[in-house]
Formats: C-alpha cells, sequence, structure tokens
C-alpha cells in the first residue's frame, strides 16, 4: 500500500525507550482532484483552439491572356459585395441583367448560388457556374470570408476574387449598398 | 438473540498509481499546450465552415486589423535570418543583441526605421506600445513586400522548405486593407494563402 512503513522497534542499543513512530499515510484524493480538473483544462484549451484556415487562391495577375478561353457570360454569376452586410447578384454582364440585393443568410445567399447553378446546368448541359466575386471598398474582410464559404459549401470550384469596376459601383451605387 | 456484527473495513482507496498517472497526463499536456501568441493589436476572426488545418511550421502570419499589418514569421530562426537579409536590403545594421531580441519578437508592426528603439524597449513595454504597423503603400514605400520576401528567403535558407502565409484579419476590417496585402503578395507571385478562420457548422 501506499505508505512508508517506519515503524520500528520500541528498544535501542542505549536502552532508551523512544516513542513509536506511527505509519505515514498521506490522503492523496484531493491532489488527485485537482491534477484531474488540469488535465480537463488543458484537454479542452489544446484540442479547441486548433487555428484553422480556409485556403485562397488568387488568379495569377500575370498572363492573363495567354492559354486562356473565352467564358460564356451566360455561365458568369457575378456577386457584388456592398457596405451594411448586404451584396447584389446578376448573371451575365453588368447593365444587361438586373441585379438582385440579397444578404448573406444561410435563406438568402446559399440557397441563390444553390438555385442558380441548377439553372445554368440545366441550360447548359451540365456545365458548372462560374461565380466572379467583386468586393467593394465599404465591403469588410468578414463578407470576403462568408462568401468564399458559401462557395465552399456549395462546391463551386470555379470562382475569383477579382477587384470592382466603376460600373459595377455604379449599380451598387444606385441601389444604395455603398455611399 | 445477539446479531452478528460485519467488522467493516475502512473504505480509504489507494490513490498513489491514479495519482501518477493522472500528472503524468497533466505533465503531457502542459508541455504539448502551445503559449498563447499575444497579438499586439485584437482580432476577431471571421468564422467559416470548411475549412483545414494550418502548419505548424514554415508559417508566417499577417495581422490585420484598424487598418494596420502586422507581421510575424513562427521559428526564431527564421525569424533571425529574416532580419539579417533585411538589414542587408535597407543598408542597416543590428547588433547581435538586437539579432537576439528580434528573434523572441512574435508579432510586430514598426517600421523598420522605428525597429531599433522596439528593439531596446523592455518586452512588457512593447506590448503598451501602440504600433504604427507595417508600411503596406502601393507606391515605393512597401516595407511588407520585403519583409516577405526575406522571410520567403530566410524560410528557404535555414528550413529548406517554401513559406506558407497566414492572413488573420480582423471581421470588420475594410477590404480595402486587406486587398493591399494581398496585392503584396501576389506581387510576389504568392497566390495561395490561408485565411485563418474560426469554426462555425454550416
Amino acid at each position: 500500500m501506499a505508505e512508508l512503513d517506519t515503524s520500528g522497534g520500541g528498544k535501542h542499543k542505549d536502552g532508551k525507550v523512544r516513542t513509536k513512530k506511527k505509519a505515514v499515510r498521506v490522503d492523496l484524493t484531493a491532489m488527485v482532484d485537482l491534477a484531474f480538473l488540469l488535465i480537463t483544462f488543458f484537454i479542452l484549451t489544446t484540442t479547441l483552439n486548433k487555428p484553422k484556415a480556409q485556403e485562397l487562391i488568387m488568379p495569377d495577375k500575370d498572363d492573363i491572356t495567354k492559354d486562356q478561353l473565352p467564358v460564356p457570360e451566360t455561365r458568369t454569376m457575378t456577386l457584388l459585395l456592398g457596405d451594411n452586410d448586404k451584396l447584389e447578384w446578376f448573371v451575365g454582364s453588368p447593365g444587361k441583367s438586373k441585379p438582385t440585393v440579397i444578404g448573406y443568410g444561410k435563406n438568402d445567399l446559399r440557397k441563390t448560388l444553390v438555385d442558380q447553378d441548377n439553372a445554368i446546368k440545366a441550360s447548359h448541359g451540365g456545365q458548372p457556374m462560374i461565380v466572379i466575386v467583386k468586393p467593394s471598398a465599404q465591403s469588410t474582410y468578414k463578407n470576403v470570408v462568408t462568401v468564399m464559404d458559401e462557395l465552399n459549401i456549395v462546391d463551386i470550384e470555379q470562382r475569383a476574387i477579382v477587384d470592382i469596376t466603376p460600373v459595377e459601383l455604379d449599380l451598387l451605387k444606385r441601389d444604395g449598398l455603398f455611399k | 438473540m445477539p446479531r452478528v456484527k460485519v467488522a467493516r473495513k475502512s473504505t480509504a482507496i489507494d490513490m498513489t498509481a491514479m495519482c501518477d498517472v493522472a500528472f503524468l497526463l497533466l505533465t503531457f499536456f502542459i508541455l504539448s499546450a502551445k503559449p498563447k501568441t499575444s497579438d499586439p493589436i485584437k482580432a476577431e476572426i471571421p468564422a467559416a465552415a470548411v475549412s483545414s488545418t494550418i502548419p505548424q511550421t514554415d508559417f508566417s502570419t499577417l495581422l490585420i486589423a484598424q487598418g494596420k499589418v502586422f507581421f510575424n514569421v513562427e521559428d526564431p530562426d527564421v525569424r533571425k535570418k529574416t532580419l539579417e537579409i533585411m538589414a542587408a536590403k535597407y543598408k542597416m545594421s543590428f547588433s547581435a543583441e538586437e539579432a537576439n531580441q528580434f528573434s523572441g519578437v512574435e508579432s510586430f508592426g514598426v517600421p523598420i526605421a522605428q525597429l531599433h528603439g522596439y528593439l531596446a524597449m523592455q518586452p512588457r513595454d512593447r506590448d503598451k506600445l501602440p504600433q504604427p504597423g507595417i508600411p503596406v503603400d502601393t507606391t515605393n514605400n512597401n516595407e511588407l513586400y520585403d519583409w516577405v520576401h526575406s522571410a520567403r528567403l530566410a524560410n528557404k535558407y535555414v528550413r529548406n522548405k517554401e513559406l506558407k502565409i497566414g492572413i488573420k484579419g480582423d471581421s470588420q476590417e475594410q477590404y480595402p486593407t486587406v486587398q493591399k496585402v494581398i496585392a503584396t503578395l501576389q506581387k510576389q507571385k504568392v497566390d495561395r494563402f490561408n485565411l485563418i478562420t474560426a469554426l462555425k457548422s454550416k
């Protein structure tokens, strides 16, 4: 057992009678309690705090005209990110089709992406939709991450973050998403 | 009729083995736990549902918050080498003491001209110092470009591996600041990077 046997004989050589030492026994319950509490703490903090990352691949800035196929406008969906956590989208080229203003929620952005993807696949013989994300100067970093995340969830592989053009900025201004 | 009394045994359990195991595990977890690095500026990272783990080594983090950019490389040796390459680029010289200090600096955001003063400070005082961030102008004064470039060279030199770059941005950060950083990275043909995110459910 967990005790050190320190009980010795009563009599010593010199004949003196010494007091008999008691067996030492320490109650470890509190110590074990504390140790497990700390273990729990460290387990929780280490595994839950693992930093995660979303991989982002930007289109290469050079060689933009080389070896590239023209992209059909009808398959392209553009997302313009405005202020106050709102965005607007259209399919095709700016000005020709009317943009729709939506939010970033599950029922807004994700539903739109799924619907448009299905519609484009149906009308283009199964070819996937291409999404171009154009964040304006008044959109936040969170908006960009949210959009890319939704694209990951909906599994749209052909997407890119591109700088916004003045024409599209005017669209945002008209709809009150850019001041 | 006298009842037969069952002698009660004491219920003391030997805790020694349990205590040993508990402390062994505790030691393991304490040692494996990475000390939490304190960022010089608070950034609330955005959440994403789809994410992958980020590497612990060969990694550099660019912290973006309040329009400022902070720079950090994980490995202390790479940090030292980075400073050496930067010093050569900017025709400055750092003493061995300053280089040692720099290898212990996690995330910093001062222009290189102020680095001497920054390294001379006590580590405690550094946290209190309001740092202006690393200059990322699109014109000729882009120190972040040189820092990232030097760090990539240093990582290749010290560890013979490509440096991966992560962006840790504040949720409410306006996009132009992020855009400037991404443009800086793309200028040196880094088209692939990690946006550090928190977890959320779909």
